[in-house]
């Protein structure tokens, strides 16, 4: 295997076009030259995302890229299936916005749902025209002949490779929406758990991540950020950043300031060499008072998710119950910060980006630039881990700049502070939770708000260098985090309300499950709380208010898995080490991927540390394309989840982000990480829904529940320290 | 201060010159050799994305200065196995699957190797401890734990 070297060239003689790619691992490619004039983009074509070249090798052009989740695997496989070409016969190109469609950004756990499935039609399209062909050059019936490994094959005759038939030209044809897809009885590579093509160069050193891609001539760069958050830049001397050898240039836009040099040492040497005077500013609020704050934050507008019967006929029940929930400001934390390359040259960008979303990245370049947007183009290198919108395009932006203005290729490397400190936040989230019970228990009225900032109408998120430069920007969109505040079950009346506010005190984005998992924290932790007054068991519980017979089935085989004993909610445990489990139980958005939960904890009543030991999960996405990949991506929501309702939390001074590092914002670590059990249920005839989120959302509650069911205490409040679980024994 | 020294890499000799003797070994690995095996996670010694082995001890390259390199016997991740020939650990951690986007899992093979070379047969228990220093931030853990725990059986 080559890596990182040119290896492989693809003639696109037809269209004229000359794509030069670089292997990074086997089937993964990376197109490095600018010419790609004649390919098309467009998601209605097929030569938007295959082409078969004179050898038969197949590529294929993903607008959904890898986040470090392994899914080019799972797209070359639903690609290879249904084009029925041999697995190792398909190159993918991912996220280059020469070259690749856009599929939108890669996020919502939709790669597979949509962008797999938009890739599986275009591949369909092209397997029945190969087909067809075939049929008119043989002079006999289409449905006489079959295709197969790359061929067309008819009994008793000699079979036609598509090279034959399509090698080194277009399709030149629209996706047929309605195209016959193969029988899933048929398939042999989708379902399979193929192994990830970029295992083996990232375990020996060879993968070339976006940190590693290197440009000819490229500078170094790192950026100064203020000391506030929205400070003024009143003042910079360079004199002694001059004097490292190294040094090349000092940029300075508004409040944007950069330092390049030749080297990357130099660069972060001459960084710290720059003395820059930033004005006072102390705009956050206190944050020992941020619930307050949030709650009194102006509301821009009220709008309900679900409403069924009429909650306030419910009022005047036996019984009333209520809750106020609360979920820590979180931050991405890939453990490799953002980076990006970018080169200016005539007229025209390239930027080198681990970016989940090249083809929007490309549109705030060209806004922020006042640049005709036909003159950027982004390239998608996998980068560290990304769970959502991180500073991958901060970074992008920061290099942008940096290019336009020294006329050189720069690569910005950020630094943990710059990301612990500059990426976009998980908004604070506060939910509020009421429900009316009759005398025999049942629910009559449930009723939720959730309080979260409003959604712009683009997906963008405000770029760092474009605020801080004062050049054209966007606004900041959270992310859809409403979804999942709607619930499943069948109560008579019930009101779900997003109360969205005009503002948050750090710029918002998606990071994994958003809203949906806060949504489902409280809804679930409510479940519980719910079941515990009519001292009914919490499955039970569930599964009488639920009509669905999958959701049904998830429950029963979580149960079965976890070897569930029924039990009335908020037995104690008196021992100093008490332990407990807990249920929770989702449909995604309500419209996709089950997944119901059981966690085990230990909760040390001395200390007041809460250990999770194991993990339960049974997991419907419909049909499984990798089992193995799935599994991976289950298990990774459920540990960086624990993480996340344990550990995790923002802090911050009036100023700025003070947990700059991970001792200050620490993450789960080894001896604390669960065991994990899953069941896949699988079923091969649905359609393949997302993984990369659903299993994350039921964590917190199934935690919380768990510590009730162990020590009598609601913890109500994310992330669940030793000193709430402390407060909280005390209180009881 | 412009220095020159000789770093013995994979047991490899090379000549490096750097404007500052202060510079960490991680950028001379990266940049001047290019074996980008080692990552840069947070230049803290916080994460162990940028682990190497100096003299058979597991250090974090990210903030040792390359001065105190120089004479020593380095070995990284490209120096245990290629793809095509992967070390037992590397072997272990391709059929364990055990990599979500891989940035950590330079400093999760090296910092297991550093373990098994002192410890051949570890529990599972003593994998999790060796490791804890060691940040994932895609939740592989317990693949990563099944891949060492491989590897000793597999030796």
């Amino acid at each position: 295997m080559t890596t990182s070297a040119i290896s492989r060239r693809h003639f696109l003689k037809a269209s004229g076009a000359l794509i030069v790619t670089f292997t990074i691992a086997d089937g993964l490619t990376q197109a490095a030259t600018i010419p790609a004039a004649g390919k098309t983009v467009a998601v209605s074509e097929v030569d938007g995302f295959i082409a078969v070249d004179e050898k038969g090798r197949v590529t294929l052009y993903s607008g959904k890229v890898d986040l470090g989740t392994g899914v080019s695997t799972a797209l070359r496989q639903m690609a290879a299936e249904e084009l029925c070409v041999p697995l190792n016969r398909v190159d993918l190109v991912q996220g280059d916005t020469a070259l690749t469609p856009d599929q939108g950004v890669t996020w919502g756990s939709l790669t597979i749902q949509l962008g797999g499935t938009q890739i599986r039609r275009a591949c369909a399209t092209a397997r029945e025209a190969l087909l067809a062909r075939a049929a008119e050059k043989l002079g006999v019936p289409k449905e006489t002949l079959q295709a197969k490994d790359g061929e067309i094959v008819r009994a008793g005759s000699a079979a036609i490779p598509y090279t034959q038939l399509i090698g080194g030209r277009q399709f030149e044809m629209k996706v047929d929406e309605k195209v016959r897809l193969k029988s899933p009885s048929t398939y042999t590579i989708v379902g399979q758990s193929v192994r990830r093509a970029d295992i083996p160069g990232k375990v020996t050193g060879r993968f070339t991540y976006m940190q590693d891609v290197k440009v000819p001539g490229m500078l170094h760069a790192r950026v100064v950020r203020p000391t506030a958050m929205k400070a003024d830049l009143q003042s910079l001397n360079d004199t002694a950043a001059k004097k490292i050898p190294g040094y090349v240039a000092t940029v300075r836009k508004g409040s944007f300031v950069a330092v390049a040099a030749r080297d990357e040492w130099a660069a972060i040497r001459c960084a710290n060499a720059l003395q820059a005077k930033w004005s006072d500013w102390q705009g956050l609020p206190d944050p020992a008072k941020l619930w307050d704050h949030v709650r009194t934050t102006k509301v821009v507008k009220d709008e309900v998710f679900q409403n069924v019967g009429n909650v306030e006929a419910a009022k005047n029940s036996a019984k009333t119950l209520s809750a106020t929930y609360d979920f820590a400001i979180h931050t991405h934390g890939s453990i490799g910060p953002s980076c990006a390359i970018a080169d200016y040259k005539d007229g025209r960008l390239t930027v080198w980006t681990a970016s989940q979303a090249t083809h929007l990245l490309r549109k705030q370049l060209a806004n922020m630039l006042s640049m005709n947007i036909d003159n950027v183009r982004c390239l998608y290198v996998e980068g560290s881990g990304c769970y959502g919108r991180n500073g991958h395009e901060d970074a992008a932006a920061d290099a942008a700049i940096l290019a336009t203005e020294l006329g050189r290729p720069v690569r910005v490397q950020w630094s943990r502070e710059d990301e612990h400190g500059w990426d976009p936040k998980g908004p604070p989230t506060l939910l509020e939770h009421r429900a009316s019970l009759d005398a025999s228990g049942n629910v009559v009225a449930w009723e939720s708000v959730v309080y979260i900032p409003d959604r712009p109408k683009g997906f963008e998120v405000t770029l760092v260098a474009a605020e801080l430069a004062g050049m054209p920007k966007d606004t900041a969109f959270p992310g859809n985090i409403h979804q999942s505040l709607a619930i499943p079950y069948t109560f008579p009346n019930v009101k779900a309300t997003a109360r969205w506010l005009a503002e948050t005190p750090f710029k918002p984005s998606w990071i994994r499950t958003p809203g949906r998992m806060q949504n489902t924290y409280a809804n679930e932790s409510f479940m519980d709380e719910i079941a515990a007054v009519a001292g009914i068991d919490p499955i039970q519980f569930r599964m009488q208010n639920l009509k669905d017979a999958r959701g049904i089935e998830c429950i029963e085989r979580c149960a079965k898995l976890a070897n569930w004993a029924p039990r009335k909610a908020g037995s104690r445990d008196n021992s100093d080490i008490a332990r407990g489990r807990g249920f929770s139980y989702i449909k995604y958005e309500l419209v996709r991927t089950y997944v119901a939960v059981v966690a085990d904890v230990e909760v040390n009543r001395q200390t007041g540390q809460v250990r999770v030991t194991d993990f339960y999960c049974a997991h419907d996405c419909g049909q499984i394309i990798n089992p193995d990949g799935l599994r991976n991506q289950i298990e990774g929501n459920i540990v960086q989840t624990v993480s996340r309702t344990l550990v995790e939390e923002l802090k911050f001074d009036r100023s700025r982000v003070t947990s700059l590092d991970w001792d200050s914002y620490p993450i789960l670590r080894f001896p604390d990480v669960p065991e994990i059990a899953i069941d896949l249920i699988s079923r091969p005839t649905e359609v393949p829904w997302g993984a990369g989120e659903p299993a994350a959302a039921v964590v917190p509650s199934a935690i919380a529940n768990a510590i009730y069911d162990a020590t009598g205490v609601r913890l109500r409040s994310v992330p669940f320290t030793p000193q709430k679980v402390l407060a909280g024994l005390k209180r009881a | 201060m412009a220095a020159t020294y000789t770093l013995r890499v994979n047991g490899k000799s090379h000549t490096v010159r750097v404007d500052d003797p202060q510079m960490p070994l991680l950028y001379a690995l990266r940049n001047n050799l290019d074996l980008h095996g080692p990552r840069f996670g947070c230049g803290l010694g916080q994460c162990g994305a940028c682990t190497v082995h100096m003299d058979g001890r597991a250090v974090r390259s990210c903030n040792l200065p390359v001065s105190q390199a120089a004479g020593k016997n380095i070995l990284t991740i490209e120096g245990l196995g290629t793809p095509e020939k992967p070390h037992p650990l590397q072997q272990a951690f391709i059929e364990e699957q055990a990599v979500q986007c891989g940035y950590c899992v330079n400093g999760m093979i090296m910092q297991a190797k550093a373990l098994l070379d002192q410890n051949k047969r570890p529990t599972e228990a003593q994998i999790r401890q060796a490791l804890a220093a060691n940040l994932c931030r895609c939740g592989t853990h317990v693949r990563i734990v099944r891949a060492v725990k491989r590897a000793s059986e597999m030796a």
